[in-house]
C-alpha cells in the first residue's frame, strides 16, 4: 500500500513550517506573536522527529517529541511570565523596546 | 632516625609557617620561643642523625631518602629527596647548631624591636632554606634552597626597612648574588641537557663517563657552577654585596656569615667536586679567585672603621682560604675550616653585637675604646674569636684548620706556591686586623659603667667561645677515627684528612700569625703616635682610602654597569621594544569596539544572526 504522502514531502512540510516560524520570530515585534512563532518552530522540529521515527521504525523519535512538548510547555510558561514583566515595566509588549542590555 | 631525615629542614619551615600565620597575634616572647624551638629541635634531629650515621658504618657512601616525586618533564624527574653523606652531615650539624645559638642570642638582642615575630619568621626560613640546599639530592631542589637563601638574605638585610639605605643594601645583595644565580642556573641547564639528569650523584657518575678530562663541556659546566658559588660566597668579582650587607641586624650578619648563605658556594663546589676534578683549569681558577679575594679582603679589613665591616671583610678572606683549599684539591681542609670558621665568626659577630647594642648602635671602632672592664663577656668572647681567626698556634681551633689549608697549598707545588704565599701574607694581615679591632675597641681608659650580657646572649657566647678554641683538639683527637672518617669520607681526599692534621707543615704560618698580633700591639698599644704620623703621609693615606673603599670595586661597577644601565633606562623611557606590542593592543581595542556594535540589544537581530550562522554552518557541513 502506497502511503498517502511520501517522506520527502512530509519533510519539506516540516522545513516550511520551521521557516514560517523563523520568519515570524524575526519579523514580528509583538512578543506574544514571537512566542507563537517559536511554538511553530518547535512543532516543526517535533514533526521531523516523528517522521524520522516512522521512517526508521523506532520509538525514539516519538519519545523525543514528548520531550519537545515538555520543553515547549516550560518555555511558554517562562515566556508568558516575561511578557507580563515586560508589560508591567514598559507598558508595551514590543520586543524591540526590551533592549536595556545593549552593548 | 635516618628515615626521618626530611624532618630536619621541615622543622624550621614549620616554624616559619606558624610565625607567618599567627606571628602578628602572638605577644611577648612567644614568637622567639617558636623560632628557637623549631631550630633547636632540628638541631637535636641532626645530632641524632649524625650519631646514627657515624655509628652505623663510618665510611659508607651516603644514604638517600626520597619523599615524593616533584614532576616529570622532558626526561627529567626531580624529586623531593634528601641525600646524607659526611659532607651534608657536617653542614647540617653546623648550620642547625650555630643557627640555634644565634636564634637564642636574638631573643634578647631583638627584644622590643618592631617586627619581633617577622624577624624570627625570616630567620627560620633562612635556616630551613639552607638545610634544603645542603640536603638536596638533586640540583633543582638545591636551587630551590639556593634561591630561598637569597630571598631571606634580602628580607633580613633590609629588616630595618624604614631607612632607605638598608633597603638599598638589601637590593644590592640581591642583585649582585643574582648574577651568580643566573650563572648557576645556566650551568644546571647545561648539566641537564648534556648529562640528562639532575640527580647530583648520578650527574657526577655520568660526567666521569661522558666527559673526558679537560673537555670543553666539563670546563663550561664547572665555570658556570663556579660563577654561582662566587656570587653566593662573595668572592672576587662578585664580592661587593657583603660589606653592605652589614645593614641588617647583627644576628643576621652572624647567620649569613657563619651558618647560611656565604658557605653555600663552598658547599656547591665541594658537592660537585667530581665535575671540578674533570676541569683542572677551572680548579686552578677557584684557587686563584680565593687567593685574590683573601688578599683583597684582608687588606680592606685592615683600614675599616666600622666594626661589622671589618668582620665582613674577614669573612670574605676566610672564604677565600676555603676556595684556595678547594682549588688545590684539599677538600676536607676546606670543610674543616668551614666548620671552625662558622664557630669563631658567629662568636665574633655576636660579641660585636653586644658591643654595638650597649653603645646604642655605634659601629665606629674609633668611638669605642676601653670596653674591657665594662663589657667583660664581650671582651673574652671577642678575644677567643680573634685568636681563633688569627690562628694563634696550638691553642685555638683556627690554627689547626688554617694550617691544614696552608700545608695543602704548600704541598700542591707549581702554581700552588703562589697561593701558599698569598695565604701566608693573608695570615699575617688576618691577625693584624683582628687584633687591631680588638685593641681599639677594648683597650684604653676604662668606662665607668659595667654591663653583663643577658642569659640568652651569654650562653651562645660561651658555647661558641669554647668551640672556637677547643674544636680543633676535638677533631685532632678523633683524627683517623670514626668521626673524621664519617665526616670526610665522602670527599676524594677524605682518607688523608686524618693524617695531615697531626704534623706541622712549616714554621711560617704560626710565626706570621704571632708576628701579626705583635705588630698590631706595637702599632695600636705601644706606639699609637708613630702610627698616626705614618698614616698622615699622603701616599699612605691614598692607599688607606683605596683599601677602605674595598679596592674601588663599588666605583668601578657603578661606572661600568650601574650608570650605563640607568642611562639606557633614561634614554629608552618610551620603550622602543614596546611599540609592536602597543600596535597589537590598539588593534585588539579597535576590534573590540567593532564587536560592541553588534551588541545592540535587539532580540530579533540576534535571532537573525543565529539563524544565518546556523544556515552557513549547515551549508558548510552539507557541501564539504
Amino acid at each position: 500500500m502506497r502511503p498517502p504522502v511520501s517522506l520527502e514531502q512530509a519533510m519539506m512540510f516540516a522545513g516550511i513550517l520551521f521557516l514560517v516560524g523563523l520568519v515570524g520570530v524575526i519579523t514580528r515585534r509583538n512578543t506574544i506573536f514571537v512566542l507563537l512563532s517559536l511554538e511553530i518552530m518547535l512543532n516543526a522540529a517535533g514533526l521531523a522527529f516523528v517522521l524520522a521515527a516512522a521512517r526508521f521504525r523506532s520509538a525514539e523519535g516519538q519519545v523525543m517529541f514528548l520531550f519537545v512538548l515538555a520543553v515547549a510547555a516550560a518555555e511558554v510558561s517562562l515566556g508568558l511570565a516575561l511578557v507580563l514583566w515586560l508589560y508591567h515595566h514598559k507598558r508595551t509588549v514590543d520586543i524591540d523596546r526590551a533592549r536595556d542590555m545593549r552593548g | 632516625m635516618l628515615d626521618l631525615l626530611w624532618i630536619i629542614p621541615a622543622l624550621p619551615l614549620a616554624g616559619f609557617m606558624a610565625l607567618l600565620l599567627f606571628g602578628g597575634r602572638l605577644g611577648g616572647r612567644t614568637p622567639a620561643a617558636i623560632g628557637c624551638l623549631s631550630v633547636g629541635l632540628a638541631m637535636v634531629a641532626s645530632f641524632a642523625c649524625a650519631f646514627d650515621f657515624i655509628l652505623a658504618s663510618p665510611s659508607r657512601p651516603g644514604i638517600e631518602r626520597v619523599l615524593f616525586p616533584w614532576f616529570y618533564a622532558a626526561g627529567l624527574a626531580p624529586s623531593f629527596g634528601f641525600y646524607l653523606d659526611g659532607l651534608s652531615l657536617l653542614m647540617i650539624v653546623v648550620i642547625t647548631f650555630v643557627g640555634f645559638l644565634i636564634h637564642l642570642y636574638s631573643v634578647d638582642f631583638m627584644a622590643g624591636e618592631e617586627g619581633y615575630s617577622r624577624f624570627f619568621a625570616y630567620m627560620n626560613l633562612f635556616v630551613g632554606s639552607m638545610l634544603i640546599l645542603v640536603l638536596a639530592d638533586n640540583f633543582l631542589l638545591l636551587y630551590l634552597g639556593w634561591e630561598g637563601v637569597g630571598l631571606c638574605s634580602y628580607l633580613l638585610i633590609g629588616f630595618w626597612y624604614r631607612d632607605p639605605a638598608n633597603g638599598r643594601a638589601a637590593v644590592k645583595a640581591f642583585v649582585v648574588t643574582r648574577v651568580g644565580d643566573a650563572s648557576l642556573l645556566i650551568g644546571l641547564f647545561l648539566i641537564a641537557l648534556s648529562l640528562g639528569t639532575l640527580d647530583i650523584q648520578e650527574a657526577a657518575a655520568r660526567s666521569g663517563l661522558l666527559w673526558p678530562r679537560g673537555s670543553a663541556a666539563a670546563v663550561a659546566a664547572a665555570l658556570l657552577l663556579l660563577g654561582g658559588a662566587v656570587g653566593k660566597s662573595a668572592q672576587l668579582p662578585l664580592q661587593t654585596w657583603l660589606p653592605d650587607a652589614m645593614a641588617g641586624p647583627t644576628p643576621v650578619s652572624a647567620l649569613i656569615h657563619a651558618a647560611t648563605m656565604v658557605t653555600a658556594g663552598v658547599y656547591l663546589i665541594g658537592r660537585t667536586h667530581a665535575l671540578f676534578t674533570l676541569a683542572p683549569a677551572v680548579l686552578s681558577a677557584v684557587a686563584a679567585v680565593g687567593a685574590a679575594t683573601l688578599l683583597l679582603a684582608s687588606a680592606s679589613a685592615l683600614v675599616q672603621r666600622d666594626l661589622k665591616r671589618i668582620l665582613a671583610y674577614s669573612t670574605m678572606s676566610q672564604i677565600g682560604y676555603m676556595f684556595c683549599a678547594l682549588g688545590v684539591g684539599a677538600w676536607s681542609a676546606a670543610f674543616f675550616h668551614f666548620a671552625i670558621h662558622a664557630f669563631f665568626k658567629a662568636l665574633l659577630f655576636l660579641a660585636a653585637g653586644v658591643v654595638i647594642k650597649s653603645l646604642s648602635n655605634e659601629h665606629d671602632i674609633f668611638k669605642m675604646g676601653g670596653l674591657r672592664k665594662s663589657l667583660p663577656s664581650a671582651f673574652w668572647a671577642f678575644l677567643a674569636g680573634a685568636c681563633s681567626l688569627s690562628a694563634l698556634p696550638f691553642v685555638t681551633a683556627g690554627f689547626y684548620s688554617k694550617d691544614m689549608i696552608l700545608s695543602a697549598l704548600s704541598a700542591s707545588g707549581g702554581v700552588g706556591r703562589w697561593f701558599w704565599a698569598a695565604g701566608l701574607i693573608g695570615a699575617f694581615l688576618t691577625s693584624l686586623y683582628a687584633f687591631r679591632a680588638l685593641f681599639i675597641v677594648f683597650s684604653g681608659p676604662g668606662r665607668p659603667w659595667r654591663q653583663r650580657a643577658g642569659f640568652f646572649m651569654g650562653v651562645p657566647l660561651l658555647a661558641l667561645g669554647v668551640l672556637s678554641v677547643g674544636a680543633g683538639w676535638l677533631l685532632q683527637a678523633g683524627a683517623g677515627g670514626p668521626l673524621t672518617a664519617g665526616i670526610f669520607g665522602s670527599l676524594p681526599d677524605g682518607s688523608a684528612a686524618g693524617g695531615a692534621e697531626g704534623r706541622l707543615s712549616s714554621l711560617a704560618p704560626p710565626f706570621l700569625s704571632v708576628a701579626g698580633i705583635l705588630a698590631a700591639g706595637l702599632l695600636y698599644l705601644v706606639l699609637p703616635r708613630a702610627r698616626r704620623a705614618l698614616a698622615g703621609r699622603p701616599v699612605l693615606s691614598a692607599v688607606n682610602g683605596f683599601f677602605f673603599s674595598g679596592w674601588g670595586f663599588d666605583r668601578l661597577y657603578d661606572l661600568a654597569f650601574v650608570r650605563p644601565f640607568l642611562w639606557l633606562a633614561r634614554v629608552d623611557r618610551a620603550d622602543i621594544l614596546d611599540v609592536p606590542y602597543r600596535i597589537l593592543a590598539l588593534f585588539a581595542e579597535a576590534a573590540s569596539r567593532m564587536l560592541v556594535l553588534t551588541q545592540s540589544g535587539k532580540v530579533r537581530l540576534y535571532v537573525t544572526a543565529v539563524a544565518l550562522g546556523a544556515a552557513v554552518f549547515l551549508g558548510l557541513v552539507v557541501l564539504l
